[in-house]
């Protein structure tokens, strides 16, 4: 049966539109990336993330990225289980709460992160008389990074352990099995992909936050400078070539991640066949 | 099934049959008391020191002034253009099959997925003078790097799958009967989307603009590259707090983060109870 816009010149027109408008809206940024980083051969790209500066940027990413994953996995499957297994009064505030990361500019979380642990702020003062610097260290970065990052993990479960429904860990229950075995052996499997892309959000934001990150780190060169940070510089400092070098690290992550998202589809669309 | 049918009555406290409630419950409230709402007190403490005079005269300052007209002048004229380009994108996505499909629905998610200051770097070469779009738009008189345009443009950059993905899942569940009914009445094809297709998409293609829109207002990262920042010219508001940090001027700082946050969250607001009623018109209602 026919349907609007099933006309062969509409169809063509509309289709060679969108990919126009994507390949260079889209695509094209994603390529200039790489064609810069590399705009100076392999050995100039080699040379600058080689540099020191890079690695020990690198370095802090990951290590920030690390524990950051953890803490949000935690969190996220607690949130997740409390509103979807339990009602309670609340529940919906709760659930409103956990989106405020989302809502908030990168800049104003730095910025309220600062203003309670810095060494004005009320906690930070109190820190301070015993000799802990949270901001501009690297723990005012972490600190930030679960702030942005926290709801990644929460909003994949919620949805899919809504529509799951409680029977299963119900039935498990009345067997006499203990929680933790419950939680292991019944709820994880069914969640475990969305688990995954959960926390392959998390790590994707985490590696990446600027906003934030950029007020809380003081960005001292091989000390508090996190990937983004790192590209800024060399970008000010009209360093483009070794800013894309940067760049291109964080934009592989990026396309990972798109990837992981495509094949984690993929796989639901396929089960979903076969059901 | 819920889980308050199952739960048991004794005496006055029903029972909970599955476990974990104590836990999950501590470290949820822990959590969103010490990383969520702890933080948020300090922006008020800052603030309770000022007069509203002084708050009034911080935050309606020249410069700040400006800066919002440029922030939510971009950040509109690119939720517009993105409702437009989403929506195509969107159709295009879920009516018709081609090869290569796969990968543009990949793609849209990129800029969720792109740090925003890669993404900055990379729009602010491209579209500079001798970049490969500034090459080709300065000669016809498009300005873009170092102009509002350019901040426009980076917020649509960050913001459009905003749009996409809250009218994809909609266009895919509308029934074939409507576009037939449309068709074998003898509408055309513009009729038909304007009268049937564009009404039931409305609600989710003003979700996903407003989404975008409050997205640009607080975007950083993907700005500032391109932006120039000419103090009353191309200057945003994130920037504005920022510049104040650097003075050291905290409570300047918190003022105008405290416009851009209440702001952001009425916004958002606004978009949930509108979309509440939507919901409920869907599902209420006709059936």
């Amino acid at each position: 049966m026919q349907r609007i816009g099933d006309a062969p010149t509409v169809r063509r027109l509309l289709i060679a539109a969108a990919v126009l408008l994507a390949a260079l809206f889209l695509l094209l940024p994603l390529v200039a990336i790489f064609l810069q980083a590399f705009a100076r051969g392999v050995d100039v790209f080699w040379a600058n993330i080689s540099n020191q500066y890079t690695l020990a940027a690198i370095q802090l990413t990951l290590f920030i990225a690390v524990l950051t994953i953890p803490v949000c996995l935690v969190f996220g499957v607690a949130l997740a289980w409390l509103v979807t297994r339990f009602r309670f009064p609340g529940r919906r505030i709760l659930q409103t709460l956990i989106d405020i990361p989302f809502a908030v500019s990168p800049v104003v979380a730095g910025l309220v992160y600062l203003l309670l642990y810095g060494r004005n702020g009320w906690l930070g003062s109190w820190l301070d008389s015993y000799d802990i610097q949270l901001m501009f260290a690297w723990p005012g970065i972490l600190l930030v990074t679960i702030f942005v990052t926290c709801p990644f993990v929460a909003r994949e479960l919620i949805p899919l352990m809504q529509a799951q429904g409680s029977r299963e860990e119900e039935a498990a229950v009345t067997l006499g099995a203990p929680g933790w075995t419950i939680f292991r052996r019944v709820t994880l499997p069914n969640i475990r992909w969305a688990l995954l892309y959960g926390v392959i959000l998390t790590n994707a934001r985490a590696v990446g936050e600027f906003g934030a990150v950029s007020v809380v780190s003081g960005a001292i060169r091989g000390q508090t400078n996190t990937l983004p940070l790192h590209l800024e510089q060399l970008y000010q400092d009209y360093n483009t070539v070794g800013a894309f070098a940067s760049a291109s690290l964080l934009a592989l992550i990026a396309l990972l991640t798109l990837a992981a998202k495509a094949s984690l589809e993929w796989r639901a669309a396929r089960r979903e066949v076969h059901a | 099934m819920s889980t308050r049918s199952f739960a048991i009555g004794l005496g006055s406290t029903p029972k909970r049959v599955l476990p974990g409630f104590g836990l999950s419950l501590g470290i949820s409230l822990t959590f969103v008391s010490l990383m969520l709402l702890l933080p948020l007190t300090g922006l008020f403490g800052q603030l309770a020191g000022l007069s509203l005079a002084e708050y009034w005269t911080i935050v309606t300052d020249e410069r700040v002034v400006a800066s919002y007209g440029v922030t939510i002048g971009a950040a509109a004229v690119a939720a517009i253009v993105n409702a437009a380009f989403g929506l195509l994108l969107a159709w295009v996505l879920v009516r018709y099959e081609f090869p290569g499909k796969r990968l543009l629905d990949a793609l849209m998610d990129l800029p969720f997925a792109l740090p925003t200051a890669v993404a900055g770097i990379t729009l602010a070469t491209l579209y500079s003078s001798n970049g490969w779009m500034g090459q080709l738009l300065e000669p016809l008189g498009f300005q873009v790097a170092y102009t509002w345009v350019g901040i426009a443009l980076a917020m649509a950059f960050t913001s459009i799958p905003f749009v996409v993905r809250t009218v994809q899942p909609v266009l895919e569940d509308m029934p074939h009967e409507m576009d037939e009914a449309a068709l074998t009445l003898g509408a055309s094809d513009v009729t038909g989307f304007r009268r049937v297709i564009l009404p039931h998409l409305w609600p989710a293609l003003m979700t996903g603009t407003g989404l975008a829109f409050v997205r640009s207002l607080g975007e950083f990262g993907a700005i500032i590259f391109i932006a120039g920042n000419m103090p009353y010219e191309t200057e945003i508001t994130a920037l504005m707090i920022f510049v104040r940090l650097q003075e050291y001027d905290y409570v300047g700082a918190s003022a105008i983060a405290s416009v851009v946050l209440f702001a952001s969250l009425a916004l958002l607001l606004v978009i949930n109870i509108w979309q509440g009623r939507f919901i409920k018109r869907l599902h209420g209602g006709n059936g």
